[in-house]
């Protein structure tokens, strides 16, 4: 049951084989048992779980619900949870309990749902190890030694290490698709806008998208399901009719045109990663696919850019977390400005507060057509060369990562390091197109690799598509971590 | 050398909005501190803003009205800075693109008709308020008036001297509550003003450095801290000094300005546009419906009074100092003749407005409906009442006895005219009063005075005053 599918258990659920007790229990127990180690999830609620559970079982009983009645999940400790401590890895919220659910969270838990707890993350999901969070790193489930990609790494981890079947997380510049990558699971990240942001505790504003994390392509087209939907609450939610996004899981390979961009495969590459990836192009051409080669020009632009836009929105989206009315306060200081600076210096970790620093310059009087404008037009650009692509191609094929899982501490001292990181997934978002990673190998050390994909806007189908059609030919996504307590 | 004082005004006046610009929360005025700040207004984590219909619809109105260009896409920006009752750290506002831009407002002066020219009217969110008395050495914080749209309305530097900055907020207030975008109660902050003053020899062509003053709540005080600021200018000025440009805060119980912070200390905001909410687009459908639904403005009113009425600038201007005065004249004086229309003006530009004035009401407060106070302009002009007979029904109708027909008869107000009848009356005054009869023969016009107030008491003022003038200067000749 625990490697099980959200598919199979499904199924499993519907035929009466276990019931949603039974399946919150044993994963309630495996969270228990590995926690420790791995610091997958800051919260949990065992109580609440099996309420949530009991009910589920109820509506099955009574015949009613969907797919996802009964199935336990883990949401990202950046989605507001009703009565549930919502932390989003930061001092700043240890104590934060929100009193409404995030349309996310709502949303997942009409379809039935069980909440097993909150999990991990990056600061304010600004980091891309899991390092920066108040709680704690999570430690990769293929080695604990290496980290597990952020800032969804408690969320990756979580799935990884069967502590839940499936969650949910949010992606600003890969922080769905990397730690997927790097824990050997599949991760996806909407169109802009696809995905309502109420609720989800925002880092950068025109940049965050929520997304599912689980073993298959398949399982994220369920969760993706239950996810997508207009909200009126967000107005860049985007109002259009509701679709099955598991319509097209039997697509047909033949005839495909994959872009693989050059931008994609340069300098940095790690050579293990480069081979996986190249394989699995190989098995889609084998399947009638055509190569297609395109350009990106700009693609080199968007780590800067990136790094000028999200924390110039972080700047001001965190400015809220002041100290006034909710969350952490310095427990002394002299007057107003002290009060804030206290609680902000004590209340924030160190990248979030260089990223607020950045954003703050970035935007300031004088820098503002310099960086903010430029970047902007930039990110047009980067946009426009996505567009020009998908006229010669349906997806864009690609790593994830420029390497495997790192070791924890190895790139804390050098930022730019780490913001390398996530050259191959910053550029869909900047154009709010929708892409995916799911495992195509692991290396010489035995640490997965991801391979991404990116389709056209509101393609998401045909990339789930896509990516089940590899997983049904390959095992990748099936394998365990060895060395689990 | 005598100097010229300019004055430009940034007028925030609250949008007539149930809810508030970006969240669903009541704007009701009056509510228990934080009663009315939902999670979007506390700016919870995870909370985005939706903007209000109502609002923008309310700023094309006002955009229509002065006819500014109206933009058919506008965008909102993020204003950024920390205080304890901006709850998101920044405000939501318009800033490189607003809603509205250009448009004049036609101001009365003593020297004629003024243009005043807008720069702009944008859309924006309020703040809350810190409340700094009762809570020993703390501050507290009512977040109810935080995000309550308003419209900030940017004069230019177009205004010579406080005159016609108070002649300008004046109309402009008497404007937006006219068109309905805003309530205009000034003690609840729904219309605020802060001016920008700068001082220039006359002839000169270059502006001086300006002062921001803030806190003018009254067009009182906006008056005396324009006067104050302008004093102080020409002050340093005439000492050979320099004005620095700062925001100054007026103070009314000092009558003075001083320095809330200088040009060094100015907030950088960092304006980007808010991500969270798309560019504003309006189209031409809606520009359309919200003009064809536009009341009759001001200016134009006055213009159709004075013409169609003949009536003077002052009468023209006191019926139309409100859309619902203008509206209760014109439906007193339905279908009237001339006579009627000159008597109604004259009766609700003096006796009305008093009252009205006395009670401090409006006249949408007003206790005597349009067609009661036709009843009783009817009765005065068919002579049925005479000026002082009208008065006495006139307070009658004001404190609730009906209609003037129905007061008349109760208490027998109709005026005498019946010849005999006064004849008879005069006759009874002049044997009952030698005395005074003898004193106007011998050239004393008092006596003949007090003969006629004798006559209009002895008939209870019901006599019409003309006829006992004449019958007496007859019977005494």
């Amino acid at each position: 049951m625990l490697n099980a599918t959200v598919a199979e258990l499904s199924v499993a659920l519907s035929a009466r084989r276990v019931s949603s007790v039974e399946l919150a229990r044993l994963f309630l127990e495996r969270i228990e048992r590995l926690n420790a180690t791995l610091n997958a999830f800051i919260t949990v609620d065992g109580e609440r779980t099996l309420d949530a559970a009991r009910q589920a079982d109820a509506r099955r009983a009574r015949r009613e619900g969907g797919p996802l009645t009964g199935i336990p999940i883990a949401h990202k400790d950046i989605f507001c949870t009703r009565g549930l401590r919502t932390t989003c890895g930061s001092r700043m919220l240890e104590n934060f309990i929100s009193p409404y659910d995030a349309h996310v969270v709502e949303r997942l838990a009409s379809a039935g749902t069980v909440t097993l707890g909150k999990t991990n993350m990056d600061e304010f999901a600004m980091g891309s190890s899991n390092e920066t969070s108040y709680f704690g790193p999570v430690r990769n489930a293929w080695n604990t030694a290496r980290v597990p990609g952020g800032s969804s790494g408690g969320s990756a981890v979580a799935v990884a290490a069967r502590m839940a079947p499936a969650a949910t997380g949010t992606d600003t510049g890969g922080s769905i698709r990397q730690p997927a990558a790097l824990t050997g699971i599949c991760g996806l990240k909407p169109t802009y806008g696809l995905v309502s942001r109420y609720g989800m505790i925002a880092f950068a504003s025109s940049l965050d998208q929520g997304g599912p994390l689980a073993k298959s392509a398949q399982d994220l087209a369920l969760l993706l399901n239950a996810m997508a939907g207009f909200d009126r609450r967000d107005s860049t939610s985007l109002e259009r009719a509701p679709e099955d996004y598991a319509r097209m899981l039997d697509f047909d390979l033949d005839g495909l045109r994959i872009g693989v961009p050059a931008e994609f495969f340069g300098d940095g590459l790690d050579a293990m990663v480069r081979a996986g990836v190249e394989a699995a192009l190989r098995w889609f051409v084998a399947q009638g696919a055509r190569t297609v080669p395109i350009r990106l020009p700009n693609a080199g632009l968007a780590l800067p850019v990136y790094y000028v836009l999200a924390p110039a929105e972080a700047s001001s989206n965190l400015s809220r977390y002041d100290g006034v009315r909710y969350g952490y306060r310095a427990r002394e200081y002299e007057d107003l400005m002290d009060m804030y600076v206290r609680s902000r210096t004590e209340g924030f970790g160190e990248e979030v507060k260089r990223r607020i620093l950045v954003g703050t310059y970035v935007l300031s009087h004088g820098y503002y057509d310099a960086y903010y404008l430029q970047a902007q037009k930039l990110r047009r650009l980067i946009a426009e060369d996505f567009s020009a692509a998908y006229r010669d191609c349906d997806v864009i094929l690609g790593p994830t990562t420029p390497t495997t899982a790192f070791a924890l501490g190895s790139k804390l001292d050098d930022p730019v390091q780490m913001y390398l990181n996530d050259i191959y997934t910053i550029p869909a978002p900047l154009a709010g197109l929708p892409a995916l990673s799911i495992p195509c190998g692991f290396d010489g050390q035995g640490l997965p690799i991801g391979l991404h994909l990116t389709g056209n806007y509101f393609s998401e189908a045909q990339l789930l598509g896509v990516a089940h059609r590899y997983q049904q030919a390959s095992d990748w996504h099936l394998r365990l971590p060895p060395e689990l307590p | 050398m005598s100097w010229e004082i300019v004055v430009g005004l940034e007028t925030h006046a609250q949008l007539r909005t149930r809810s508030k610009i970006f969240s669903g929360a009541s704007t009701a005025f009056g509510a228990a501190p934080n009663a009315q700040a939902c999670a979007v207004d506390i700016a919870l984590p995870g909370v985005l803003p939706v903007l209000n219909q109502a609002a923008v619809e309310l700023a094309i109105r006002f955009g229509l009205a002065v006819g500014a260009t109206i933009n058919r896409r506008s965008i909102f920006a993020r204003k950024n800075y920390f205080y304890p009752d901006l709850p998101k750290g920044y405000q939501i506002s318009q800033y490189e693109r607003p809603i509205a831009q250009g448009g004049t407002v036609p101001v009365m002066l003593p020297e004629g008709e003024k243009h005043v020219a807008l720069t702009r009217a944008h859309l924006e969110e309020d703040a809350g308020k810190s409340l700094h008395e009762d809570f020993h050495g703390m501050s507290g914080i009512d977040l109810n008036r935080a995000g309550t749209p308003l419209l900030e309305i940017v004069s230019e530097p177009d205004l010579r001297g406080a005159k016609e900055a108070i002649a300008y907020a004046r109309a402009l207030h008497a404007l937006v509550v006219w068109i309905g975008v805003c309530d205009g109660n000034m003690q609840e902050g729904s219309f605020r003003c802060d001016a920008n003053v700068s001082v220039r020899r006359v002839g000169e062509t270059a502006y001086g450095t300006r002062c921001e003053i803030k806190n003018l709540n009254s067009f009182r005080f906006m008056e005396r801290a324009i006067e104050y600021e302008a004093r102080r200018q020409i002050g340093i000025l005439e000492d050979g000094g320099r004005i620095e440009q700062e925001t100054r805060l007026y103070d009314p119980e000092r009558d003075e300005t001083r320095s809330m912070r200088s040009k060094e200390e100015a907030h950088d905001y960092r304006y980007f546009p808010d991500p969270d909410l798309l560019p504003l687009v309006v189209h031409e459908a809606d520009i359309a419906r919200i003009r064809a639904a536009m009341p009759e403005l001001p200016a134009e009113r006055v213009k159709r009074f004075s013409e169609a009425y003949a009536l003077s600038p002052a009468t023209a201007a006191i019926l139309t100092s409100s859309l619902q005065m203008a509206d209760y004249f014109e439906a007193v004086i339905a279908s009237a003749d001339r006579e009627t229309v000159r008597q109604t003006a004259n009766w609700i530009a003096g006796s009305v407005s008093a009252k009205l004035n006395a009670l401090g009401i409006g006249i949408e407060d007003c206790p005597v409906s349009p067609a009661q106070l036709r009843g009783l302009i009817d009765r005065l002009t068919d002579g049925t009442l005479s000026s002082k007979l009208a008065k006495e029904v006139d307070d009658a109708m004001w404190a609730g006895e009906g209609s003037a027909d129905e007061i008349i008869e109760r208490r027998g107000l109709r005026q005498m005219t019946d010849v005999g009848a006064i004849e008879k009356a005069v006759d009874d005054v002049l044997a009952a009063n030698t005395r005074q009869v003898e004193d106007y023969r011998a050239g004393k016009q008092k006596a003949f005075n007090s003969l006629v107030g004798q006559v209009m008491k002895a008939t209870r003022g019901k006599a019409n005053p003309t006829q006992v003038n004449e019958i007496l200067r007859r019977k005494l000749a």
